[in-house]
């Protein structure tokens, strides 16, 4: 044995023999070799045979006991997860079930607050993104982190450029570069700017720089979210190649079936807890849903009677938004059609991704449409701004609060009112504020606000209390329709309810309500019917007492046909 | 994630003494300097300097408060002093009789002008256009307003200079002087003139409608969209704002100087903003307040009055100036963020 057991070597070692030391070999070719058994081999295809080896009796990453607690809400509960050498391991669950934070945590940019993880045979500690990387371990985000106005071969290279401190060996850099292209199949000159790349290409960036970096186990989070089928043909195959390589892929997807024809393995994950996990050829898609679905309705949930609706309120045909070059990420809306009465809650569930908050703000006139009419109260009418939108009788409460509705540093009061100045005038330019007050006392008692008084600043107030001041600024307006987005988003679970009766006391009073929201109890809980939604289209309509989870769960992610 | 940590809201004033001083931080430092410079300089608390002080504060004081509208929103105005100039010399040459004989001197060509009516209302239409095109460049063009009053501060100075033909404009009527220098009672004019406005300015911040709309476009332009607000409208009215100051800063300015010239303001925008800043409105908009704003102005007017009355050299009153403005609004941002709990 010559020096200690790496992780690297130790499997090798115990199979084979030695791996002789550097040097040998012709180094003025800088041709390294090394002995595997009794073959001298160069030294990279040593390093190849290792990584083909299939290490049968060691998982490559074994994640065990990980728990993670955040402010309120346990992220993870003894989760146990591992991952095979030269595998392709999906890692599923809904939103909130608790994947993002096991990968950060496997990534280096968490710490778990129990829970051990051996990579390679080792327990490893990951102080930083950084030790992970060291160690092999790449992760790929939904969001692209590459720089657009710098090169391909700078992005795949960024922190590790080649070539004598502190130059950069361009040369050396465009070479490799174009070597790990190559072997992609990506036909790119490695000196192009990254923000002339289609989002496929993009995507392949992202790839190479996890090969440049040796890596040994990539994260993918939802890689095929932006890309056309033909597109996604391609990155199987990569990935498909890599595993041969002896790389194991960890896989996030929301699409079932890119799990059946890719996967080998398959780990659900709900609530924060393993659900189930095994081989992908050992199940079907229905009961990887029902195990990452499968709870009852939370009791704690309000329900309420269904009402008898009045007439459409809302109606909305052919709304269609068509993509452009400056954000191929943008969401494409095709062809949404959907309608709700006076009095009747609509529920809008869907992946992230899926157009719902689009739609939502097409409807409001925040973002602009290409084709499509709205009607309100049976009467087409223009909407080309929120202005027009409130015009109409339409509000909206966005999905952002602190970003997209809140005036952080101004009073509960300014807040609460500030879509209403229009009727509390006084000598025609001034705020009466006397009836401001009375404004505010009114629904502070309603909604039960809970606020030290109407100066405090909105900052100040805890979650659930500043969602029920952008409420109040809503129902201020009477509306027809009010369209809420992800109503209940950071909020415990006690305002939660409240907020969820407010919504119902709101129905009850005549408003045609739109419900957003990425939680399936809740959507059942609140509304009376449901359309899903699934990369800009609608995929089916059900009524609440026919719908279950597990429907829904199956609508949202049906397999819609894609541009080739 | 949820927000349980929250529940119970937090009372705005939890360290008395702090957020009292927060609240009233530039006041303080108005006070204590004023008593510093009072002992230090018997000559400072005489009424004749404190009138004098007043009146020369006056005009940056009135640029001042159309400043705060800007800033209010996020925005910034660097053209202010160049177009402070090209407003000037349009009231003058007005005041003289029109464009040709804006360089006669002598007695007969002081009464053959048009008035100072309609030299105020040049000056201010001149003021409103500059604001407008500016403002037009912003909200259509999607130019930031740092760079567009950049190009606004050298047009308007060339703009100047080129009218000016090569020299100032002077010799205006009683009239139209005693705007500038003449007093009603012991007050200067210039200063009831700044008072007025600034009063009127914070009543419409404070009160209106309108007022409310500039803090929120400035403190959250996308949550004052999706308000059904007309953030586009709100934006451009500041920078016209700012002109109409602008245009009447001019008119009492060469009124006092009884002469209008090319290079008149120059430097002046840093002066302003300034002022606006230590007085507590903030450079990211949404916050900040008329009275803030008067208090920063009288801040560094006292400063420079009192350290020119101690006799430092000019150089050093550069340094200590700079080092203040620093100072007052670290000072400020500390105090600010332990009164909110972000």
């Amino acid at each position: 044995m010559v020096g200690p057991p790496t992780p690297l070597t130790r499997p090798f070692a115990e199979r084979w023999g030695t791996l002789s030391p550097p040097n040998s070999g012709v180094p003025e070719l800088g041709i390294e070799c090394c002995e595997v058994g009794n073959i001298r081999l160069r030294r990279e295809e040593g390093w190849r045979l290792l990584r083909r080896t299939p290490l049968v009796t060691e998982p490559l990453l074994r994640m065990t006991g990980i728990s993670k607690r955040f402010p309120g809400v346990q992220a993870l509960d003894n989760v146990d997860f591992e991952v095979a050498p030269g595998e392709i391991h999906a890692l599923l669950g809904e939103n909130g079930a608790g994947k993002s934070t096991l990968l950060k945590i496997l990534s280096g940019a968490q710490k778990p607050d129990a829970g051990a993880i051996s990579f390679a045979g080792e327990e490893i500690a990951l102080a930083s993104p950084h030790d992970a990387q060291k160690l092999g371990i790449v992760t790929i985000y939904q969001e692209f982190t590459l720089a657009p106005n710098m090169t391909i071969a700078e992005n795949v290279f960024i922190g590790r450029e080649p070539g004598p401190r502190p130059f950069i060996n361009w040369r050396r850099m465009a070479a490799d570069t174009r070597a790990i292209t190559e072997r992609l199949g990506l036909e790119v000159r490695p000196m192009a700017l990254v923000r002339d790349l289609s989002v496929a290409e993009q995507q392949m960036v992202e790839i190479a720089r996890a090969l440049s970096m040796r890596s040994r186990l990539i994260v993918m989070d939802e890689p095929t979210s932006a890309l056309s089928s033909s597109e996604v043909r391609k990155l199987f195959r990569i990935v498909r190649d890599l595993k041969r390589e002896g790389l194991s892929i960890i896989f996030v997807t929301h699409r079932l079936e890119e799990v059946r024809e890719l996967c080998d393995r398959y780990t659900v994950l709900r609530d924060g807890r393993l659900v189930g996990s095994g081989k992908v050829a050992d199940t079907t898609i229905d009961r990887i849903i029902r195990s990452m679905v499968g709870r009852e309705v939370s009791a704690l949930f309000a329900h309420r009677e269904a009402a008898e609706p009045g007439p459409v309120a809302l109606e909305v045909s052919g709304l269609t938004r068509r993509g452009n070059a400056q954000d191929p990420h943008a969401v494409v809306l095709e062809d949404v059609s959907l309608s709700v009465r006076c009095g009747e809650i609509l529920g809008i569930a869907g992946l992230v991704g899926a157009g719902r908050t689009e739609t939502a703000r097409a409807i409001f006139g925040a973002d602009p449409f290409d084709a499509g009419t709205i009607r309100v109260d049976g009467a087409p009418v223009a909407i080309g701004s929120p202005e027009d939108a409130i015009r109409h009788g339409i509000g909206l409460v966005p999905e952002d609060r602190k970003q997209q509705a809140l005036f952080l540093a101004l009073a509960v009061r300014v807040n609460l009112t500030m879509a209403a100045l229009g009727q509390l005038r006084k000598w025609r330019f001034f705020v009466d504020e006397g009836a401001e007050r009375t404004m505010v006392e009114q629904y502070r008692r309603a909604l039960n606000i809970r606020m030290a008084g109407p100066e405090q600043l909105v900052v100040n107030l805890s979650g659930g209390n500043q969602q029920k001041v952008v409420l109040a600024r809503w129902l201020a307006l009477r509306p027809k329709v009010l369209i809420v987005d992800e109503p209940t988003r950071g909020i415990d679970v006690g305002a939660k309810v409240e907020v969820h009766n407010l919504l119902f006391e709101m129905a009850g009073s005549g408003i045609a309500i739109i419900a957003i929201s990425s939680e399936l109890p809740e959507i059942l809980a609140i509304s009376d019917r449901i359309v899903t939604m699934r990369e800009g289209r609608v995929t089916g309509e059900v009524r609440r007492d026919a719908a279950t989870e597990e429907m829904l769960l199956a609508m949202m992610t049906l397999n819609v046909a894609r541009a080739a | 994630m949820t927000d349980v940590k929250r529940a119970e809201p937090r009372a705005d004033f939890s360290s008395g003494l702090l957020s009292f001083l927060a609240r009233f931080a530039p006041l303080l430092f108005l006070v204590v300097l004023m008593a510093v410079f009072a002992v230090m300089e018997p000559r400072f608390l005489t009424p004749l300097n404190l009138f004098n002080v007043m009146r020369q504060v006056s005009i940056v004081g009135l640029l001042a408060v159309g400043m705060t509208f800007v800033i209010l929103t996020a925005g910034i105005d660097l053209s202010v002093g160049s177009l402070l100039a090209l407003c000037g010399l349009a009231a003058a040459a007005v005041a003289k009789g029109g464009f040709q004989e804006r360089f006669s001197v002598g007695a007969g060509a002081e009464a053959a002008g048009y008035g100072w009516e309609l030299a105020v209302l040049v000056a201010i239409a001149v003021g409103l256009a500059g604001g407008f095109l500016q403002g037009l460049a912003i909200t259509r063009l999607k130019v930031p307003p740092f760079v567009v009053t950049l190009g606004g501060m050298s047009a308007f100075r060339g703009a100047a200079l080129l009218f000016a033909g090569g020299g100032p404009i002077s010799g205006f009527t009683p009239d139209y002087t005693w705007w500038g220098q003449g007093r009603i009672g012991p007050v200067p004019v210039p200063v009831i003139i700044f008072v007025a406005f600034a009063v009127l300015a914070h009543i419409v911040l404070r009160y209106t409608r309108y007022g409310r709309q500039v803090y929120a476009v400035g403190g959250n332009p996308e949550a004052a969209r999706l308000s059904g607000l007309n953030v586009r409208r709100v934006t451009l009215s500041v920078y016209v704002i700012m002109g109409f100051f602008a245009g009447l800063g001019a008119f009492v300015l060469s009124a006092r100087l009884n002469s209008a010239e090319a290079v008149a303001g120059t430097g002046v925008e840093l002066t302003v903003i300034a002022s606006v800043v230590i007085g507590g409105t903030s450079l990211f908009g949404g916050a900040g307040s008329i009275f803030g704003t008067v208090i920063g102005t009288l801040l560094i007017g006292v400063l420079l009055n009192g350290l020119v009355l101690m006799n430092i050299s000019s150089y050093i009153q550069q340094i200590i100036i700079g080092v203040i403005i620093v100072l007052a609004v670290a000072f400020d941002t500390f105090a600010k963020s332990r009164r909110r709990t972000g």
